[in-house]
C-alpha cells in the first residue's frame, strides 16, 4: 500500500470534464514526475490532492486514511503541501507571515492567544538559512523579491512543518540556470529524508533526471506509468502526445 | 541587484520602516497630522486649548469607530458603504427600544448593537454564499438601512432616551467625555485584535492574496463573514454614541459618514484593495479628519466647503497610497 493513493477520481468544471478516472499512487520517499499536455488536468489533480478543489468522485487516502472530508487547512495538517505554480504568496506580508500563514504560533497573555511573532521569525530565518537561500531581508514585503526569492519562501512555507507529501506545480518555470539546479538538489534531499515528492513540470530533461517515476496525464485520464530509469525521452513524449507527431515532438526535446 | 539597493536605504526610509514596524503608523501620516496642528494653531487663537482637543476628539469618536470597522473591511480586501446607513439604523432601534417600547436602557444599548451586527451578518452572508459584489451589496443595505431607519422612527427623531444610556454621550468621568473613553477603549482592543492575533492576520493576508489564504487552509468565507458582522456592530456602537450624544434617535444621522470613515482609513495606511492596515493608524487618520473639520469650523468656512474638502482628501490619500505601492511592489 502506498503512502499516496488516488483512485477513480473524477472532475468535470460545469460542461468541462477535466478528470475521468484518474488512479495515481506515491510511496514514502519517491519522486514522481507528472507530466503531460497543457489542459491534460495536472494542476486540478493536485488540487483535488490539497483540498482547494473537491473531486465529483473518487476517493484519497494518504498512509490509509481518507482524506476527501478533510478541509485544505486539515489536510496540511496531516502533512500534504504543495508549492503552486503561482506560489500563493501575501505579497504585502514578510516572510515570516507568509511562512506561517495559516499555522501562527500563539501565546496566551491573560487568557487570550496573541500571535508569537518572536518566534514566528526566529524559525523562519532557520528554514531560509537551512535553505541556503540569499533573501535581502526576512522582515521586507515578499511582493518586493525577485521570483526565485519569493520561490524561496514558497519552498520553505512549504517545508518547516514537516511534511509527508510535497507537490511542485512547475517550480523551474521561471527561474534561471542555477537556482533550478537548486530546486533539482533540494527534490534529492527531500528524498534522502523520505519526504514524497510530486513533481508537475514541462521541463522533461529536468523530469528524467530526479524523478523515480513518470506518470502521464492525457485527455484526463493516467496514460502511462513509467519508470524513469527504464525509460527515455522518446517513450515519455510519445505517451504525452499520444503517438501521432511523436518523432518531431520527441527530437525537439533531445535538442532542448 | 536589489538586494545591494536595500542595504543602502536612507534615513528618511529607515525611519518609514521604523514608524510602521514600532508603531504601526505610516510615518507621513504622522507627519501630516503635526502639520495640521500647526498650520490650525497659526491660524486661530482657540485651536491650541484643552477644551478644544477634548472637542475634537468627541467629536472623532463617532467616525473613529466606523474608520476601525472600514479598516478591518478594507484590509481584508472587501468595502462596507453601508457605515453611515447602519449607525442610522442602530440609533433609532436602540431609541424605539427604549423609548417607544420603554424598555430598560441596557437592553436598548445591546439593541442598537445587535441591529449593526445583523446588518453586518446581511451584508457579509449575501457576499459569501450569493457571490454579490461587497460593493453592490453594502450600497444596497445603504439604502436599506436608511429604509427601515425611517420606517420604524416614521421619519421623526425619537427623543428623550433612558437617562443612563444618555450617560454613555453625555457623561464626563473625570472631565473626559464618555464617547471618547469608549472610542479610546475600542481602539486598543481592535489594534490588538488586528495586529496581533491569528484572526487579525488571517484578515490582512485575505486581503492580500485570497488564493494563498485559501491554499494555508484559512476558511475565508467563514472570516469574510465574521469582518461584515464586525463591521455592522461597530457601526451599531457609533450609533450608539450618536444618539446617545444626542438623547435622540435620528433616522438621518450618520448621512455620509461613510465617505469620512473610509477617507480616515485609507489616510492611516489602509490599503484600498486590502493587504495592509492598522488601527493605530486609522486613529491617526480619523484625528486628520477632526482636525481638519474642527479647524474649518474655526475659521468659519461653510460646512458645504467641508464635504469638498473631505471628498478631495479621500482622493488624495488614494492617489499617494498608490503611488507608494507601484514603487515599492513589483508586479
Amino acid at each position: 500500500m502506498s503512502l499516496l493513493e488516488l483512485s477513480g477520481i473524477e472532475k468535470s468544471f460545469g460542461a468541462v470534464s477535466v478528470l475521468h478516472g484518474v488512479d495515481f499512487s506515491a510511496d514514502a520517499g519517491e519522486v514522481v514526475g507528472l507530466v503531460g499536455d497543457n489542459g491534460a488536468g495536472k494542476s486540478t489533480l493536485m488540487k483535488i490532492i490539497t483540498g482547494i478543489y473537491t473531486a465529483d468522485a473518487g476517493a484519497i487516502t494518504l498512509g490509509g486514511e481518507p482524506l476527501m472530508h478533510l478541509s485544505p487547512g486539515e489536510r496540511r495538517a496531516m502533512g500534504i503541501e504543495m508549492i503552486y505554480q503561482d506560489l500563493a504568496l501575501a505579497r504585502q506580508q514578510d516572510v515570516a507571515s507568509n511562512i506561517f500563514l495559516g499555522r501562527e504560533p500563539v501565546r496566551s497573555i491573560l487568557g487570550v492567544p496573541f500571535v508569537d511573532r518572536a518566534r514566528m521569525k526566529a524559525q523562519a530565518q532557520q528554514m531560509i538559512d537551512r535553505l541556503g537561500a540569499n533573501l535581502p531581508a526576512i522582515n521586507r514585503n515578499v511582493g518586493s523579491f525577485s521570483g526565485g526569492q519569493q520561490q524561496t519562501v514558497a519552498i520553505a512555507r512549504a517545508l518547516t512543518f514537516d511534511p509527508k507529501v510535497v507537490i511542485m506545480d512547475e517550480p523551474t518555470a521561471a527561474l534561471a540556470v542555477r537556482e533550478v539546479q537548486g530546486v533539482l538538489d533540494l527534490i534529492r534531499q527531500l528524498k534522502e529524508q523520505g519526504i514524497t515528492t510530486v513533481l508537475i513540470s514541462h521541463r522533461l530533461n529536468d523530469v528524467l533526471s530526479v524523478t523515480d517515476r513518470i506518470v502521464v496525464l492525457r485527455h484526463g485520464q493516467a496514460a502511462a506509468n513509467l519508470v524513469t530509469a527504464k525509460t527515455d525521452m522518446a517513450e515519455v513524449v510519445s505517451a504525452i502526445v499520444g503517438g501521432a507527431g511523436m518523432p518531431d515532438a520527441a527530437a525537439h526535446e533531445a535538442r532542448g | 541587484m536589489s538586494s545591494t539597493k536595500v542595504q543602502q536605504k536612507g534615513l528618511w526610509s529607515r525611519l518609514q520602516a521604523g514608524s510602521i514596524e514600532q508603531l504601526h503608523v505610516r510615518l507621513e501620516s504622522l507627519i501630516v497630522l503635526l502639520a495640521l496642528c500647526a498650520l490650525m494653531s497659526v491660524l486661530s487663537p482657540f485651536f491650541l486649548s484643552v477644551s478644544n482637543f477634548m472637542n475634537i476628539l468627541l467629536a472623532t469618536s463617532t467616525i473613529g469607530v466606523l474608520a476601525i470597522a472600514a479598516t478591518f473591511v478594507i484590509g481584508a480586501g472587501g468595502l462596507d458603504l453601508s457605515l453611515g446607513s447602519v449607525m442610522g439604523l442602530s440609533g433609532v432601534v436602540g431609541a424605539y427600544v427604549g423609548v417607544t417600547m420603554g424598555l430598560p436602557a441596557p437592553v436598548a444599548v445591546l439593541a442598537c448593537i445587535a441591529a449593526g451586527a445583523l446588518a453586518g451578518f446581511v451584508n457579509g452572508t449575501i457576499i459569501t454564499r450569493a457571490f454579490v459584489p461587497a460593493f453592490i451589496v453594502t450600497l444596497g443595505m445603504l439604502g436599506i438601512a436608511r429604509g427601515i431607519a425611517l420606517v420604524i422612527s416614521d421619519g421623526r427623531v425619537i427623543y428623550g432616551l433612558p437617562s443612563a444610556m444618555v450617560y454613555i454621550g453625555q457623561g464626563r468621568p473625570f472631565g473626559i467625555p464618555m464617547p471618547v473613553i469608549i472610542f479610546v477603549v475600542t481602539a486598543f482592543v481592535m489594534h490588538c485584535l488586528l495586529a496581533y492575533t491569528r484572526f487579525g492576520r488571517h484578515t490582512l493576508a485575505i486581503g492580500d492574496s485570497e488564493n494563498a489564504a485559501r491554499s494555508a487552509g484559512i476558511s475565508v468565507d467563514w472570516q469574510r463573514r465574521l469582518l461584515y458582522t464586525l463591521s455592522g456592530a461597530l457601526a451599531g456602537l457609533a450609533g450608539l454614541l450618536f444618539a446617545a450624544r444626542i438623547n435622540a434617535g435620528d433616522p438621518t444621522a450618520g448621512l455620509t459618514y461613510e465617505l469620512t470613515a473610509i477617507t480616515a482609513a485609507i489616510i492611516g495606511g489602509t490599503n484600498l484593495f486590502g493587504g495592509r492596515g492598522s488601527i493605530l493608524g486609522t486613529m491617526v487618520g480619523a484625528l486628520i479628519m477632526g482636525v481638519l473639520q474642527n479647524g474649518l469650523n474655526l475659521l468659519a468656512v461653510q460646512s458645504y466647503y467641508q464635504q469638498m474638502a473631505i471628498g478631495a482628501v479621500l482622493i488624495l490619500a488614494v492617489f499617494i497610497d498608490q503611488y507608494q505601492v507601484r514603487k515599492e511592489t513589483r508586479v
